[in-house]
C-alpha cells in the first residue's frame, strides 16, 4: 500500500469489560495495523483513555476514525497527528555489561536521562521514558552491549492545547 | 388523577422481589413486545417459565436460525424490532446467521440468550460458548448481564440502540444464575449512553449545497438504498423525485422505496438490475445517493462506477461516507428530515435530453424473457403471481436465482413489500422470514418464494407454519439445481458442475417430493409441471384458507439476466441468453 502514515489516536471509552475486545476486533477484522495500544482509567467516572498508534493510508485512517466513533461505548476519538501533542513511552531494559564497558554504558544512560533500577554482576536494568524516537535511539545504542530483555509500554499521548484533550 | 393512580399501580407491580428472568420479560412487555420467537434450553428455560405468565406470545421455531430470521422478518415488514431468544451454546450459535443477516441489512433485532451460570463461565462447561465474542463483528451492540439489577436498564438500552440511528441487532446474554437472582427491580431507569447520539440532521448550508448541485445538473439520478425504507422516507422520496423531476433507481434493499409503476422509476440497479437503471446511475452527471452504501454488487469496480458524476451521499451512518466511493458532497443526516427540507421549495427542471435518453433505454432494453415458449419459465411464475395477487402481496424470497426473478418481475409500489436478504445473501432466509412477517401482519398476503436449495435449508419451519396456523403461501421454483451457482458455472466455468446438482439419480421424479413432506406437516400443496397448469395452481394457492405450498418444476438452464459479470463495469452487461 502506498502513502502509509503513522498516526497517534486518542480514544475516550466507557470503562466496561469488552471495550478493548471490540476495538481490537475492529482492527483485526479489517486487517488494519495496531502498532501499539495503551489503555487505562482516566479522569471522569467510568472512563478509560486509549492511545492507539496505527499505520495506514488516508482512506484506512479515515475509516479507523469513523469505525471507532461508531462503537456505542466510544465517546470521543481524536487523531492527534497533525496537531501539537506530547507523547511518551516508557521502557525497562536489561543489558549485559562487563567491568570494561560498564562505565561507557552508564554514561550513555546518563546522557539519555535514564535511571538504573536494578544491578546484577553482569547485568543492568534501566528505566527510561521519552518520545518514541529517543527510546529507539537508546535501544540502538544498547544493542552493541547485548540486550537481554525489553519491556516497552507503547505510546501515551496528550494534546498540548489548554484543557482536556477530549471533552465530552 | 386516574393516570397517576394507574401509574402507581404499575409501579407497585414492580416493587416486589422478582427473578431476573421475570424482570427481563416484564421489560419486554414494557417495550411493547407482543411476540417472541424462542427456543428453550437449559440456560433459557427461566425465560420461558416467566413467559408463561406474560401477555407475550411465544412462537417456537424448529431451529433457532429460523427463530432469528422470523424475528427479523417481523422487523423487516413492520419496522418494529422483533425479538428472538435461545439457550446457551448450540442454541446461541444457531442464531448467528440470522444475526449477521440483520446486521448487514440494518434490521432492528433484539436477541436474548441464556448463558451458563456465572461461576461456570470459562470452565468449558456444558453448552458454554462465548456468544458475545462470537457475535462481536456482526452486532450493533451486546451485553453480558452479570447482575439482575442491571436487566431493566440493559433491555431499555438494547431496544433504543436497535431501533435508532442505523438500526441493527443487539444481543443480551444472561447467565442462568442471574435469571434466577431475586432482586427488586430498578424502576425509572435513565438511558445512559453518552457515546451514542443517533439523531443527525443536515444543516441549512448542506441542504443549500445539494440544491445548488441539482441546479447545476443536466442529468441527475437518484440512487436510493435501504435507508429510505428503514428511515420511513419513501413518501418524502416520492415527493422529491416528482417535484424535482429526477429519475430514481433503487438498490435491491431500496425496492419499494419508490413506486416502480411511476414513470420516473427505473427499477433497481446492480449485477442483475435493469440495463436502464445501471445506465442511468453510471451516465448521470449527478448521483444522489440516499441511504445507500455503494455495495460491490451495485457498483462493480468502484473507479468505473458513475465515473463522470458528482457524488452526493446522504447517510445516517457517518462511516458509510467515503467508505467505498469518495463523495463530493457527504452529509450525515436522517434521510426523512433531509428530503422533507428539500421538498420545502422544490424547483422543477425539464431535463428533456436526459429523460429522452432514459426512455430510449427503457424501450430498447426492457426486463423480459421468452414469453412464447411452451416451457414453464420461472419468470412467468413470478409474473403470474404478480398479476393474480393484485400486486399488493409482500414477497419474501430466499436467496438465489428465484430471488432475482422475484425482484425483477414484480412491480413493487410500497416500502416493506419485498423482504430480502440483500447483504448477507443467506439461503434459507425465505420461509422463516415470511413466518415472522405474517405474525407481524396477519392481514397481509405474505408469499414466500424459494428455490429448492434454499427451501431445504429451513424446511423444518413448516412445523412452525402449521402449529401456529401461520397463513403463508409458499412457492418453490424447483429446478433441481443450485441455480445461481450453476449459472456462474455456465458463464465462467464451462458448465462443469461442481456440486450444484440436487437431482437424485435413483429416483424417477424431482427430489425430494416437497408436497409429500408438506403433507407430513399437515400443509396442503400442489405440484406444477406445465405452463398450462400454472394459472389455476396459483389461484388455488392464493384462495386457500390456510398455508399452501406450490412446488413448481422449472428448467435449470434459465439464466438470470441481465447480468454484469463480477469485476466488470455496466458496459459489459450480458443481455442475451446465449
Amino acid at each position: 500500500m502506498d502513502n502509509q502514515h503513522q498516526h497517534t489516536i486518542s480514544v475516550l471509552v466507557e470503562n466496561n469489560s469488552g471495550v478493548l475486545a471490540r476495538i481490537a476486533g475492529l482492527f483485526s477484522g479489517r486487517g488494519y495495523n495496531i502498532d501499539s495500544l495503551t489503555v487505562s482509567p482516566t479522569e471522569g467516572t467510568g472512563l478509560s483513555k486509549m492511545t492507539i498508534v496505527t499505520t495506514g493510508n488516508d482512506e484506512v485512517l479515515e475509516q479507523i476514525e469513523k469505525q471507532l466513533s461508531k462503537l456505542i461505548e466510544v465517546l470521543k476519538v481524536t487523531d492527534l497527528t497533525g496537531s501539537s501533542f506530547i507523547e511518551r513511552e516508557l521502557i525497562l531494559l536489561k543489558v549485559e555489561n562487563t567491568t570494561e564497558n560498564r562505565s561507557e554504558i552508564m554514561q550513555i544512560i546518563e546522557v539519555f536521562k535514564g535511571k538504573i533500577v536494578n544491578v546484577h554482576i553482569n547485568e543492568i536494568t534501566v528505566e527510561l521514558s521519552g518520545r518514541s524516537a529517543k527510546i529507539d535511539a537508546f535501544i540502538n545504542l544498547m544493542e552493541a552491549f547485548g540486550i537481554i530483555e525489553i519491556a516497552r509500554t507503547g505510546r501515551v499521548a496528550i494534546s498540548r492545547k489548554p484543557g482536556a484533550t477530549q471533552e465530552y | 388523577m386516574t393516570d397517576s393512580k394507574d401509574e402507581n399501580r404499575k409501579q407497585d407491580n414492580w416493587r416486589k422481589e422478582m427473578k431476573g428472568a421475570e424482570i427481563a420479560i416484564k421489560c419486554l412487555e414494557r417495550e411493547g413486545v407482543d411476540v417472541v420467537f424462542a427456543y428453550p434450553g437449559g440456560a433459557s428455560m427461566e425465560f420461558h417459565q416467566a413467559l408463561c405468565d406474560s401477555s407475550i406470545d411465544v412462537i417456537l421455531p424448529r431451529n433457532e436460525q429460523g427463530g432469528a430470521f422470523a424475528a427479523a422478518g417481523y422487523s423487516r415488514v413492520s419496522g418494529r424490532s422483533g425479538v428472538c431468544m435461545a439457550t446457551s451454546g448450540p442454541g446461541a450459535t444457531n442464531l448467528l446467521t440470522g444475526i449477521a443477516d440483520a446486521y448487514m441489512d440494518s434490521v432492528p433485532l433484539v436477541i436474548l440468550t441464556g448463558q451458563i451460570p456465572k461461576q461456570l463461565i470459562g470452565k468449558t462447561a456444558f453448552q458454554e460458548t462465548d456468544i458475545i465474542g462470537m457475535t462481536r463483528p456482526i452486532i450493533k451492540h451486546s451485553y453480558l448481564v452479570m447482575d439482575a439489577r442491571d436487566i431493566s436498564k440493559t433491555v431499555k438500552e438494547a431496544f433504543y440502540i436497535a431501533n435508532t440511528g442505523r438500526p441493527g441487532p443487539v444481543l443480551i446474554d444472561v447467565p442462568k444464575d442471574v435469571q434466577q437472582q431475586k432482586v427488586i427491580p430498578e424502576l425509572d431507569v435513565e438511558l445512559q449512553l453518552r457515546g451514542y447520539s443517533p439523531f443527525k440532521k443536515a444543516s441549512d448550508v448542506e441542504i443549500e449545497t445539494v440544491k445548488e448541485a441539482i441546479a447545476n445538473s443536466e442529468k441527475p439520478c437518484i440512487y436510493a438504498g435501504g435507508g429510505i425504507i428503514t428511515g420511513e422516507a419513501s413518501e418524502e422520496l416520492t415527493k422529491f423525485a416528482r417535484s424535482y423531476n429526477i429519475p430514481v433507481v433503487t438498490t435491491l434493499m431500496g425496492v419499494g422505496g419508490f413506486p416502480e409503476d411511476d414513470p420516473l422509476s427505473l427499477k433497481w440497479l446492480g449485477m442483475h438490475g435493469s440495463v436502464y437503471a445501471n445506465n442511468a446511475a453510471n451516465e448521470c452527471d449527478l448521483l444522489l445517493a440516499f441511504g445507500a452504501r455503494f455495495d460491490d454488487r451495485v457498483t462493480g469496480p468502484l473507479k468505473k462506477f458513475a465515473a463522470g458524476a458528482k457524488i452526493v451521499h446522504i447517510d445516517i451512518d457517518r462511516s458509510e461516507i467515503n467508505k467505498n466511493k469518495r463523495a463530493d458532497i457527504g452529509i450525515i443526516s436522517d434521510i426523512k428530515y433531509f428530503l422533507s427540507r428539500l421538498n420545502e421549495k422544490p424547483f422543477k427542471k425539464e431535463y428533456a435530453e436526459w429523460h429522452k435518453q432514459l426512455k430510449e433505454w427503457k424501450e430498447k432494453y426492457p426486463l423480459t424473457y421468452n414469453k412464447k415458449t411452451k416451457e414453464l419459465l420461472p419468470q412467468k411464475v413470478i409474473d403470474t403471481i404478480y398479476r393474480l395477487s393484485g400486486g399488493d402481496a409482500v414477497i419474501v424470497p430466499s436467496v438465489g436465482q428465484h430471488q432475482m426473478w422475484a425482484a425483477q418481475y414484480f412491480n413493487y409500489t410500497k416500502p416493506r413489500q419485498l423482504l430480502t436478504s440483500g447483504g448477507l445473501g443467506a439461503m434459507g432466509f425465505g420461509l422463516p422470514s415470511a413466518i415472522g412477517a405474517k405474525v407481524a401482519y396477519p392481514d397481509k398476503n405474505i408469499i414466500c418464494i424459494s428455490g429448492d436449495g434454499s427451501f431445504q435449508m429451513n424446511i423444518q419451519e413448516l412445523g412452525t407454519v402449521h402449529s401456529y396456523e401461520v397463513n403463508v403461501k409458499i412457492v418453490i421454483l424447483n429446478n433441481q439445481h443450485l441455480g445461481m451457482v450453476a449459472q456462474w458455472e455456465d458463464r465462467f466455468y464451462g458448465s462443469q458442475r461442481g456440486d450444484t446438482v440436487l437431482v437424485n439419480q435413483r429416483v424417477k421424479r424431482p427430489y425430494p417430493d416437497f408436497c409429500t413432506i408438506a403433507k407430513g406437516y399437515m400443509i396442503p400443496g400442489r405440484e406444477v409441471y406445465k405452463k398450462s397448469e400454472l394459472e389455476d395452481a396459483v389461484k388455488e394457492m392464493l384462495e386457500a384458507d390456510g398455508p399452501f405450498i406450490l412446488d413448481i418444476h422449472t428448467q435449470y438452464y434459465e439464466h438470470v439476466l441481465p447480468m454484469i459479470p463480477p469485476g466488470k463495469s455496466y458496459k459489459e452487461i450480458i443481455i442475451d441468453r446465449e
